[in-house]
């Protein structure tokens, strides 16, 4: 895919983000407009995935560490034809294959239940560290908050991935700089992130992520490197997209009631027009 | 009295991991920087590209074994049982449990025979905590021999499972040529019609001698060996306690949420009659020798033979 088609895909992607979560009148659409762009990326792009066989055994492994920002991997996964778009509107809701926080008994493509932070991480060690047991060269990429990594069982993983040498895994950041409370370094600072992460032996990538031509590059260099795991570092913008949302930590765990999701999905069609 | 040989149940588990290196190349094992106590470094010898020492880093090493669990390997994840199932609880009830992988938490050092370490490492809450999370199986072998057959069932078995190992050495007492482990089953060792007692793991022993004693008063007690606490074997229980009418439970465990909890649980909703919980008095444990502590929890054939007979004495009254 183009630059140019990826951006449009994000921005159906974050249609799908309002929209679902406006629909379950509950979800976590602030961290999940922040890593449109990497979600797009890897499941439009990057990734080794079928829909049609999600558990092929040589596929990419994605693990969404912020198991809460669920509504941004379905939106994407829609897109990427895992199921009809009509889906994402049952977003937790009572009988839904779309849990508040993936589950992968539920949703066939998820590759590891999570949402409690901290967690995926290790899940994707373990992965990576299965397909060097067997030899077999796929990649295994997961997703953090940048409040995530307050959690001492990242360091944990992180540790573990970099002696093992763990070169077929990707840590990504999503460092909008909020979380729940507030704004991560007034809350319990995890700066300097790229040379605590160097300091454990990652290949370290800082990009900005919402810039495909970054993005591009920085997966490209990570496949590149050997004999380390690599964290790609995207600073974001919480609730990117959405003029009323960006920047607000009050974004994070709160659905658009219907006024704010016309709004919304307004000004996601006028940035649609325009690309 | 010929000597009773007696094999910690944790020899029983690295015994199997030998068996099961060599069968079956899905099986790797996983050890928090314990595994000359844990055993699995006999394992470790044998298979090193198999063996995964993650550091002290038991919340992490549960989330490894998950993912390695997801690319059809099947992980035995092992530590004391205090850290493996207490430490990492929360792993195990999400990034394991939640989506029902295959994972076998293989924790040696449970109850209070792990001895002078003390009540820090005396884990007698393990049970409990695996049994509540929804689709574990939970086991806990009598001795080395079971141990070793438990191992071997749960590697054939798929899904999550927690399995229970201790550090002193105990009596073998399933050293026979008819000797056949069930997984899911509970076993009359002994027939009896006064009372019956469900015991689980070293306490198993400890009911049989009990049991001898118990004949002397006059008191017939039917012995069950309760090896898989979840799911619990209904059929088996039942049957005894509807002949019986009177239970005893006896596990190295506290009396609450283990297999008394089971056990009461089972017994209050379809067939209440009176039963008595032996195990750790929701107490911490203490240093000292793992002989002296059996005593002094009365977990030993003569502490368990008083309690029943005490028991029975307030029943008849």
């Amino acid at each position: 895919m183009t630059n140019q088609e990826l951006k449009k895909c994000a921005n159906e992607v974050r249609k799908g983000i309002i929209k679902s979560t406006h629909s379950a009148k509950s979800g976590h659409p602030g961290g999940s407009l922040s890593a449109t762009e990497i979600f797009t990326y890897l499941f439009m792009e990057e990734m080794n995935i079928d829909p049609k066989n999600p558990a092929k055994a040589d596929r990419d492994r994605f693990v969404l560490s912020k198991g809460h920002t669920a509504p941004g991997m379905y939106s994407a996964m829609a897109c990427r034809g895992y199921f009809p778009e009509e889906e994402l509107l049952t977003l937790r809701k009572v009988g839904s294959r779309l849990q508040g926080h993936p589950c992968m008994r539920h949703l066939p493509g998820v590759d590891m239940s999570t949402g409690s932070l901290g967690q995926g991480i290790s899940a994707a060690v373990g992965m990576a560290l299965g397909a060097k047991l067997d030899k077999m060269d796929y990649r295994v990429y997961t997703l953090l908050g940048d409040g995530e990594i307050q959690e001492g069982q990242v360091w944990e993983a992180a540790m573990f991935a970099s002696h093992r040498k763990l070169d077929n895994l990707v840590v990504i950041v999503d460092n909008n700089g909020l979380q729940i409370d507030g704004e991560i370094d007034k809350v319990c600072s995890p700066y300097p992130i790229d040379e605590k992460f160097a300091a454990f032996g990652f290949h370290v990538i800082n990009i900005d992520g919402h810039d495909f031509d970054a993005i591009r590059k920085a997966f490209d260099e990570a496949k590149s490197v050997k004999g380390q795991p690599t964290v790609i570092i995207a600073k974001t913008i919480k609730g990117k997209g959405v003029s009323f949302m960006e920047g607000e930590a009050g974004w994070h765990g709160k659905a658009t009631n219907d006024e704010q999701t016309e709004i919304a999905l307004k000004e996601l069609e006028e940035i649609g027009k325009n690309l | 009295m010929s000597e009773v040989k007696k094999i910690a149940t944790r020899e029983g588990y690295a015994e199997a991991l030998l068996e099961l290196g060599e069968k079956n190349p899905k099986v790797v094992v996983l050890d928090a920087d314990l595994a000359g106590a844990t055993k699995t470094g006999v394992f470790a010898k044998a298979y090193p590209d198999r063996h995964i020492d993650c550091g002290i880093a038991e919340a992490n090493m549960a989330g490894i074994a998950a993912g390695l669990a997801t690319t059809g390997k099947i992980p035995f994840m092992s530590s004391f049982a205090m850290f493996a199932t207490g430490r990492a609880y929360e792993q195990i009830r999400n990034t394991i449990g939640y989506p029902h992988l295959n994972v076998k938490i293989a924790a040696t050092h449970g109850g209070i025979t792990v001895g002078e370490d003390g009540a820090s490492h005396q884990c007698n809450e393990d049970l409990s905590l695996m049994r509540n999370i929804p689709g574990m199986v939970v086991v806990n072998p009598s001795d080395a021999i079971e141990a070793k057959a438990a191992v071997l069932a749960l590697a054939e078995y798929e899904g999550p499972a927690y399995i229970r190992f201790g550090r002193a050495n105990v009596p073998v007492i399933n050293d026979r040529e008819d000797y056949r482990f069930e997984l899911f089953k509970a076993q009359v060792l002994k027939e009896g019609k006064d009372v019956t007692i469900l015991a689980t793991g070293i306490l198993v022993s400890a009911a049989l001698e009990a049991a001898e004693k118990l004949k002397a008063d006059g008191i017939d007690a039917e012995v069950i060996n309760v090896a898989t606490i979840k799911p619990l074997d209904e059929e088996t229980i039942l049957k005894s306690v509807k002949k019986t009418g009177k239970v005893v439970t006896a596990e190295e465990h506290s009396i609450i949420g283990g297999l008394g909890g089971a056990v009461c649980e089972l017994l209050s909703e379809k067939y209440p009659v009176p039963v008595k919980r032996l195990g750790v008095n929701d107490v911490f444990g203490e240093s000292g020798s793992a002989a002296e502590l059996i005593v002094k929890f009365e977990m030993d054939g003569n502490g368990v033979y008083k309690n029943i007979k005490g028991f029975m004495e307030s029943i008849n009254k």
